[in-house]
């Protein structure tokens, strides 16, 4: 074990060490609790490595300093909250539609309005489905521990720089504010910047980035592209966590904080002799439709476990299209389920 | 008169032909004869190429009758969401300081939507050119009012005339920015008579002068017509900008310090694997290990709680940086938030010697007290056969079938001089109740725990040490 390089880390500041491994050169960010260690983390660091690091007049402002950064060739960040993402999608559907590469953090709060600082998954939708104007959508990735806000972190940039779309990793508060000891990857170095960046050199000064169209059918061959290239991440980046599902009779399904809590509840309930399993999505969009699928055929039924009215069962019931009950449990305003909620839930289930 | 004003054929600035322009005319913009746009193009059309400027400009076509500026100029293009051209310059222009970028727009994107984000760019300095078209109305949505549509004007949404009253004063953007402290140059201009072209092509310039030698935010503020809302011929809509607009809008220079200023100079990244890495590990504090594991009997879960300002959420992490340093996994999740300042905080620590399940703590087998709140709230679910440590100080002893012990670590702390290392005292007394019970040289790890936790206020160790040592000595055992 490469024990040198172990960290203590919350969440919040292991994205800002995987994006500065990941050669991310621009933050630009607006305080917002439960998300501001992920600035105050590159307040810090950034300027040591003479990397950029600005805090914005508002999150509209920060998320077209992104735009403007990327379409620099550079790679950037920006992080936010519930409410702050919602000011940024005008932005994110711009960026998704100039099919600029940008990495966006979301550590999810409780809603809706003010709503708390409390963790909840309750941006879902506006996260998942695109959440601004236009047939758009961003890749989603969900952490479950400080290692992988970090990791994911740094993936989210390859698959931001690889399909050039936005690409959030979302994580609720638990996540982020959670410390736990990681172990540091190896940084990725500087990319070059790509050959479509108006990169202020004479090689590039004929390119221009843009996302209007007027001819509806010149739009419409825009809009298809992006679809195409959406069901290209549908086929290659599905990711999720399989988890003791062979002989499942009930798969539990939740991400985030909620997947840690399912993976005990599934070892307790095994103990008490309940043919039960876990199905932990990591992509959210791409939703792993082709694990859920193969479930659907084997498992009796599915419970859906999420801090949100009931927004991740949305996908898992179009995925199986409803061949199998999907049963949900929800908890709401900054409340996490607790063990023996969950055992319960799925104990009344499965009796 | 210098030589470039007599051009024949078309600026070097504008591509030969507007390919990009969709549909057949690729010869001619898309501007309504006689407006301020097209004129203010030509101008910085030959500027970019005067200035030699034009490898590394980027022109910002913002939301507005300009949208299309990109079909025209031969130069990099971004076109950008509405009243965020200020905004997306300063990302293009930090992340790459070599840029030279144009803030094109109009008065409602400038002067509305997104006058915020201008103010924050002029007020940043960004080194930054803002062409600033002030035609008094919305010309791309056909003529509702703008923040600089004249009092008694109609437009579509003033059909009676602006008022006083109703929407108040025509803004006066350029005298705003001018009393900033951080832009270096402000002059308005009017895109009318010839001898205005001529102060404007001369402001233009001087903006985008400063830029090139980095001196910072330069606003030009171009008084400009559009007939097709003014419902005018070009020259009454010249006539009507002189006759009223002007003595609304006075024309000159506002500020001009940028003899005064400093380059603008921004440092090289550093990629540097080694020098990355060694940052990184330093900030967040390289606790040494020994490759060896403690094994633990079984999990911990710890609840720490108190006051808020107690340390609690420190002596947390200390005791997460202690088992961390024998290898063992662990988590820290803190109750965050309005509810720490003043009121009670607490955090949960999980060790595990394998992966950590939840780290949210709910039933304890360790607890951990310092105020008497905490200790009513939390007792309860603490494991028949756990620890509690707790605070004397202030705190009256439990009924309870756990192993209890008890410090003074408020009254310790006093007596050291500092209320605050209160927690080092209870990490201490922590580290005495785990003697011999699950962690082999327990006090090492304390100590370095410590180390960590201070190391970014490295005055505050050896108190920290010497809290600790003393709650080592004084924890009493209550009803073993
Ligand atoms: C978010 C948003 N709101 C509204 C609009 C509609 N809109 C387009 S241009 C414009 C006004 C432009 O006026 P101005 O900035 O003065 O530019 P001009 O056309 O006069 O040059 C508006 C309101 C938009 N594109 N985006
Ligand atoms: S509507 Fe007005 S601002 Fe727009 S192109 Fe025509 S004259 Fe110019
Ligand atoms: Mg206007």
């Amino acid at each position: 074990m490469n024990s040198e390089k172990k960290l203590l880390l919350k969440g919040n500041e292991a994205t800002i060490y995987g994006a500065l491994l990941a050669g991310c050169e621009c933050f630009f960010g607006y305080p917002i609790t439960p998300a501001s260690e992920i600035a105050h983390t590159a307040a810090e660091l950034f300027p040591k490595l003479n990397r950029t690091f600005l805090q914005a007049e508002s999150e509209i402002a920060a998320i077209n300093m992104v735009l403007g950064a990327s379409a620099s060739g550079r790679r950037t960040i920006t992080a936010s909250s519930g409410l702050g993402i919602s000011l940024k999608q005008e932005g994110i559907s711009y960026i998704a539609t100039c099919e600029l590469p940008a990495v966006i953090i979301d550590i999810t709060r409780a809603g809706p309005g003010l709503g708390n600082i409390g963790p909840e998954q309750s941006d879902y939708n506006q996260v998942v489905k695109g959440g601004g104007h236009g047939s758009y959508k961003c890749i989603v990735l969900a952490p479950n521990s400080a290692q992988e806000m970090c990791d994911f972190t740094m993936l989210a940039f390859d698959l931001a720089d690889k399909y050039r779309t936005p690409v959030y990793v979302m994580a609720d508060g638990v996540i982020g504010q959670m410390i736990e000891s990681i172990t540091l990857p190896a940084p990725m170095g500087r990319k070059p910047i790509p050959e479509w960046a108006i990169a202020a050199t004479d090689a590039s000064r004929r390119n221009f980035i843009t996302s209007i169209y007027l001819g509806h059918d010149e739009l419409e061959a825009v809009n298809i592209k992006l679809q195409e290239k959406y069901a290209e991440i549908e086929k290659i980046e599905q990711r999720c966590d399989s988890y003791r599902t062979d002989d499942a009779e009930l798969v539990i399904v939740g991400y985030g904080i909620i997947s840690r809590l399912l993976h005990s509840a599934v070892d307790l309930l095994r103990k008490e002799g309940y043919k039960i399993g876990m199905l932990r999505p990591i992509t959210l969009f791409p939703f792993p439709k082709t694990e859920f699928k193969k479930l659907a055929l084997s498992t009796d039924s599915f419970l859906c476990v999420e801090m949100s009215n009931g927004q991740l069962i949305d996908d898992i019931k179009l995925t199986i299209e409803c061949s199998k009950p999907v049963h949900l449990y929800t908890r709401m305003g900054g409340n996490v389920p607790s063990m023996d909620e969950i055992t319960n839930k799925c104990r009344e289930i499965l009796a | 008169m210098s030589k470039e004003e007599i051009k024949f054929g078309r600026s070097k600035g504008f591509f030969e032909t507007f390919e990009r322009r969709p549909g057949p005319i690729k010869k001619n913009m898309h501007y309504c004869p006689g407006c301020g746009h097209g004129i203010l193009h030509k101008l910085v059309a030959e500027a970019l190429v005067d200035l030699e400027m034009q490898d590394k400009m980027i022109f910002i076509s913002p939301v507005g009758c300009s949208v299309f500026a990109y079909y025209y100029f031969d130069c990099g293009g971004i076109s950008v969401p509405h009243g965020r051209a200020p905004a997306v310059a300063t990302g293009l222009l930090r992340a790459n300081p070599d840029s030279y970028v144009i803030s094109y727009q109009g008065d409602g994107d400038l002067g509305a939507i997104g006058l915020n984000n201008f103010l924050q760019a002029a007020n940043r300095g960004e080194n930054l050119t803002v062409c600033f078209v002030n035609n008094a109305i919305y010309g791309m949505t056909s003529g509702q009012m703008a923040p600089t549509t004249l009092i008694g004007h109609k437009t579509a949404t003033s059909p009676y005339g602006r008022t006083v009253t109703n929407e108040g004063f025509p803004l006066k953007v350029a005298e705003m920015v001018a009393a900033l402290e951080s832009p270096v140059y402000v002059e308005r201009v009017a895109l009318t008579s010839t001898k205005n072209i001529r102060s404007a092509r001369r402001a233009l310039r001087k903006g985008l002068t400063n830029m090139k030698e980095k001196k910072g935010f330069s606003l030009i503020e171009f008084l400009s017509g559009c007939p097709i809302n003014l419902k005018k011929s070009a020259e009454a809509t010249d006539e009507w900008i002189e006759e009223e607009m002007i003595p609304y809008f006075p024309l000159g220079c506002l500020k001009d310090i940028a003899d005064e200023r400093d380059k603008i100079i921004r440092p090289i990244p550093i990629f540097d694997k080694e020098k990355v890495t060694k940052a990184l590990l330093e900030s967040a504090g390289n606790i040494k290990f020994g490759d060896k594991q403690t094994k633990l009997r079984k999990d911990l879960r710890i609840k720490c709680a108190g006051f808020g300002g107690q340390g609690v959420l420190s002596l947390g992490m200390m005791i997460a940086a202690m088992g961390q340093s024998r290898n063992i996994n662990v988590s820290w999740l803190p109750s965050y938030g309005p509810e720490m300042r003043g009121g009670t905080a607490n955090c949960s620590v999980v060790m595990s010697n394998d992966i950590i399940g939840t780290p949210i703590v709910i039933e304890t087998n360790i607890l951990i007290t310092m105020n008497q709140p905490s200790m009513d709230k939390f007792l309860p679910d603490l494991a028949t056969k756990g620890i509690l440590l707790y605070d004397s100080t202030s705190i009256k002893p439990p009924k309870t079938k756990s192993r209890v012990y008890a410090v003074e670590a408020t009254r310790i702390a006093l007596d050291i001089g500092n209320i605050k290392c209160a927690n080092s005292v209870i990490m201490g007394a922590f580290a005495a109740c785990l003697k011999g019970f699950e962690l082999e040289n327990y006090e090492g790890a304390f100590e370095e725990a410590i180390k960590t936790t201070f190391r970014k206020k490295p005055q505050l160790i050896d108190m920290n040490i010497l809290a600790f040592r003393k709650g080592k000595d004084s924890v009493k055992t209550v009803n073993v």
